[in-house]
């Protein structure tokens, strides 16, 4: 079967981001960039359907500007097949990437769908299940563990007491949380063989969707910082503050 | 204008975070009307009822609702909130599955994780980790919008008189179903809604360990947590992390123990009112965000503080 992953370039999650000084969006400049975190364990996910011989081919797609292919060929270089950009100007909603991802959805036919819960930097946390919406597909939420099953997929989920399991009918959409898999590394022999792999781009027109906005962002601004704090030197010393200080014990 | 809020439940017990949702709804301005979908969930929809600030409570009663899954729900949602200004939910797990679905129905964006309502259309939510709070504006007719339970008191349980209505509409999409669950088992207070938390990261060495943090937490009332670290190492399950994708707390007083702060798990705790730290490393970062830092060994520190609370 078909698999399709999206991928979504994004600030490295080691960076702290800080808001311009005049508010109107993050500062971005000279910003390390990478593949989102929850991407590459969708990426991962499905490299290794491919290597139990369930999955006959890996699509990977992204949307945005000319600069996520260099996360598409990162996911490439990861044992993905084959690019798919759909390319953009400036951000996109969730809303209208699910709508893009449907319509890379219906050219590719893909039986299981692979999205990283969140992106770690809207932390929207939507976009797989809108595309499950518009497509008329299952969803797989928050997966921690996925197993094809004939013509249905077994997903385990991470909720909010524990686990749950949910059986959908293929084709499927999964959104992984971290404890699916270990990404791996790409091999640098991988990354020259990337390179050469096929990538086509399309554009919002070609899928048929009008690029809207729903939602402006009026401004950024840091949060509340905190009042510095003290160090105690002894456990004394902190019980005796907890009590008659902070009064929280 | 009218609000629809969405009952978090297991079909027997209206979960506190729905509490929260409607404290958010209520700012809205608009009356509130809470839905319940679930199979058997009659008790919740008279819990509901009581919520002071209800208007009424629609009850949608079908075995295809039982087990929340968003497939199903998300169709019964969207029907019933056609008529809604707003569609307001806690960003719970439940929630954060089942609302964008709602959204992409309605063919309306989503606002995910809110943390202040600044007008009808207007609001804020935290970005990149909590590194940054954004306002956005929404242009939709209709929101949705999920919420951060722990930015908004949660409204009193007693004192409403809603009316009860039963909503016949049945969806199944027979596309997915529920096959079963394992959920932790806990005495203590649900982690999201503890005034204490007490947390252990990476420095605890092993799951074992953990039991250091018992006697604390009994003599506190505390709730445990943990850092993604932890989680990782299989001290704990997954269920206790905390940070930007685990749970977000905000007690009264928030312990960490053995956890150097990296963003993703500040993103989970600073909002707290007091934070202390335990670290032997006095470089870590989470002396940055502590109001009180401990630099010392959690093995005879923590020993210590349980003696002496």
């Amino acid at each position: 079967m078909k698999v399709l992953v999206a991928v979504k370039r994004v600030v490295d999650y080691n960076v702290k981001v800080r808001a311009k000084a005049d508010g109107s969006d993050v500062d971005l400049n000279n910003v390390k960039m990478a593949i989102n975190p929850f991407c590459e364990i969708a990426v991962e996910e499905a490299v290794r359907l491919k290597e139990a011989g369930v999955a006959t081919e890996v699509v990977v797609v992204s949307v945005g500007e000319k600069p996520c292919q260099e996360q598409i060929r990162t996911a490439l270089a990861l044992g993905a097949d084959r690019g798919v950009q759909v390319e953009t100007e400036g951000s996109v909603e969730p809303l209208v990437v699910a709508k893009l991802l449907k319509g890379v959805v219906e050219k590719e036919q893909p039986q299981l769908v692979i999205l990283g819960k969140q992106s770690i930097d809207g932390d929207n946390n939507q976009t797989g299940q809108m595309l499950g919406a518009l497509t008329n597909m299952a969803q797989g939420t928050f997966a921690s563990e996925v197993k094809i099953d004939g013509d249905a997929v077994s997903v385990t989920r991470e909720v909010d007491g524990g686990l749950q399991t949910v059986k959908l009918k293929l084709p499927a959409i999964v959104t992984t949380d971290l404890r699916l898999n270990e990404p791996r590394y790409a091999s640098l022999p991988n990354i020259m063989k990337a390179k050469k792999k096929p990538l086509d781009v399309f554009s919002p027109a070609d899928l048929g969707v009008e690029v809207t906005s729903h939602l402006t962002q009026l401004k950024v601004e840091p949060p509340a910082e905190r009042q510095a704090g003290i160090k105690v030197a002894s456990v004394d010393e902190l019980v005796d503050k907890l009590k008659n200080e902070a009064k929280v014990i | 204008m009218s609000t629809l809020v969405i009952a978090e439940h297991d079909n027997s017990t209206l979960n506190g975070a729905t509490l929260n949702a409607v404290t958010a709804a209520q700012a809205l301005g608009a009356d509130i009307d809470i839905l319940v979908a679930g199979a058997g969930c009659g008790a919740v929809g008279e819990q509901a009822a009581a919520v002071a600030g209800v208007n009424k409570v629609l009850v949608a009663d079908n075995a295809a609702y039982g087990h929340q899954l968003a497939e199903n729900v998300a169709l019964l949602i969207a029907e019933v909130g056609a008529g809604y200004d707003n569609i307001v939910a806690a960003a719970t797990t439940n929630g954060k599955n089942t609302m964008p679905r709602v959204a992409a129905l309605l063919d309306v964006a989503q606002i995910s994780d809110i943390i202040a309502v600044e007008s009808a259309d207007t609001f804020k939510r935290p970005i990149y980790a909590g590194n940054v709070i954004a306002t956005v504006q929404s242009a939709d007719a209709k929101k949705v919008i999920t919420v951060r339970t722990t930015a908004f008191d949660a409204a009193a349980a007693e004192g409403g008189s809603a009316s009860v209505e039963a909503v016949g509409a049945a969806h199944d999409a027979g596309i997915s179903e529920f096959v079963g669950e394992e959920l932790a088992q806990s005495d203590r207070p649900e982690l999201t809604a503890a005034s204490v938390v007490i947390s252990g990261g990476r420095g605890m060495q092993n799951g074992e360990n953990f039991k250091l943090l018992d006697g604390i937490a009994d003599k506190l009332g505390a709730a445990i947590g943990a850092s993604r670290a932890a989680v990782d190492a299989g001290f704990v399950p997954n269920d206790m992390q905390v940070g930007q994708t685990g749970k977000i707390v905000a007690p009264d007083l928030y312990i960490a123990v053995g956890i150097s702060g990296a963003i993703q798990h500040l993103a989970g705790m600073k909002d707290s009112k007091v934070i202390v730290a335990i670290n032997k490393d006095e470089d870590a970062p989470i002396f940055q965000v502590a109001d009180y830092g401990l630099v010392a060994d959690l093995f005879e520190a923590l020993p210590e503080l349980e003696g002496k609370l």
